[in-house]
């Protein structure tokens, strides 16, 4: 294991193979994400980017290949070879996650909902609901922390999603479709708020979009297609 | 964009010296390619011709050119004409990429590459735009707007001649 430069990618996923049943999913990918890049995983519906983010943020374990995280000033990290409880530890102290559909849990406030992770991090909840709300209103949702997500508009509530994920200022933000389920504008208030602040503590963000106007607000693309990466995206090294 | 209506439009809404609509024209449609001076001056020449606008006597305005120009009845018209006529959809049915990629099935090169290479070209295009909807005005934001939602179109179209292509290789190879 080696300690982390600044140029070394923050994950580094090699040889990705993953099938379901007689379903190939991913068939030997190679892929880097640069430190602090806002990279966009494009591709149809069954082309197996859901299946590469989840391979990457250590939700599942890879049938084959692997996938290294290197932390800033950290040691690399090779996730693929972790048991389900440290990568879910591993998870949960340095990723954040944002879904097509929120997500929130419909019985607690807007508030209450984005503590969770510090929460569940042992942060105390005085401390968790102050950082919490300092994060609704950074993404323009003042005043709104005690209304329940069926009380909040498509925007606001994927808006609360965001702050959610954000909250523990994790290294890696996964989000996937994360705009999927809002119209335009709803969908381009919740990118650039989403993405301004992520810039600004320079968190790397992977978002798997199939929106090509959503993917536009990424530094870079890869395309992913039957399970490999397209012809014009591969890493050369 | 058809540069006299847009000119004679902006002159419908009062009359005007031609460096202000110059400037008019820059300001609401310029962006970043401004129209020059001769061309405002001879698409006004063309328009008294033809009746569109008629030149008031001459006094000074902020520009430096004395002539103030006004929209006739027929200008107008036209106008209105301009407006109201729908414009035909663009088919590019004899596009480039199209062209490349049945040549590049035809002989056997890489035409999967070939539309990744394109979808990389436009994807930068459409960072570009994105990047330009920050900070900008609502007009600006709106002519970004067009450019992305044109752009996302040609990348529906690639990515349905991606997911065709083994099938496209086939009939172009029996025909």
């Amino acid at each position: 294991m080696t300690a982390s430069d600044t140029t070394s990618p923050i994950l580094r996923a090699r040889a990705l193979h993953q099938s379901y049943g007689q379903t190939q999913a991913l068939r030997g990918i190679d892929v880097d994400v640069h430190r602090g890049e806002v990279l966009a995983v494009m591709g149809p519906s069954g082309s197996g980017k859901s299946t590469l983010l989840h391979c990457l943020a250590g939700v599942i374990a890879p049938d084959q290949g692997t996938v290294t995280y290197t932390p800033s000033g950290g040691d690399a990290l090779e996730i693929s070879a972790l048991n389900e409880p440290k990568r879910s530890r591993l998870r949960l102290s340095e990723f954040g996650f944002v879904f097509q559909f929120g997500q929130l849990l419909p019985e607690l406030t807007a508030l209450d909902n984005v503590s969770i992770p510090l929460l569940l991090g042992r942060t105390k909840r005085a401390e968790a609901l102050h950082r919490s709300g300092e994060l609704l209103d950074r993404l323009g949702l003042d005043g709104m922390g005690a209304k329940l997500p069926g009380e909040l508009s498509g925007g606001q509530a994927q808006r609360v999603a965001v702050a959610r994920a954000l909250v523990t200022n994790p290294a890696v933000l996964f989000a996937d479709e994360p705009t999927g389920s809002l119209d335009s504008l709803a969908s381009e208030n919740v990118l650039t708020l989403m993405l301004e602040l992520v810039r600004e503590v320079g968190t790397t963000v992977v978002m798997i979009t199939h929106d090509a106007r959503t993917a536009a607000y990424a530094d870079r693309e890869v395309m992913v297609r039957d399970g490999v990466i397209g012809a014009g995206y591969r890493v050369s090294s | 964009m058809n540069n006299s209506l847009t000119l004679l439009g902006l002159l419908s809404r009062q009359p005007s010296y031609g460096y202000d609509l110059k400037h008019s024209y820059d300001r609401y449609f310029g962006m970043g390619k401004p129209l020059a001076f001769g061309q405002v001056y001879s698409t006004l020449a063309r328009m008294i011709r033809d009746e569109l606008i008629r030149a008031l006597g001459e006094e000074t305005g902020a520009g430096p050119d004395r002539k103030k120009y006004e929209i006739t009845g027929a200008g107008h018209e036209r106008v209105r004409e301009w407006l109201f006529t729908p414009d035909v959809p663009s088919e590019t049915l004899q596009s480039n990429l199209f062209a490349k990629t049945v040549i590049a099935l035809l002989i056997d090169d890489d035409a999967d590459r070939l539309l990744d290479l394109q979808r990389a070209e436009h994807m930068t295009r459409m960072r570009e735009l994105t990047r330009l909807k920050k900070d900008a005005d609502l007009l600006q934001v709106l002519i970004c707007d067009h450019g992305l939602f044109h752009i996302e179109a040609d990348l529906r179209w690639i990515e349905l001649t991606s997911a065709r292509l083994t099938q496209l290789k086939k009939e172009l190879q029996s025909a």
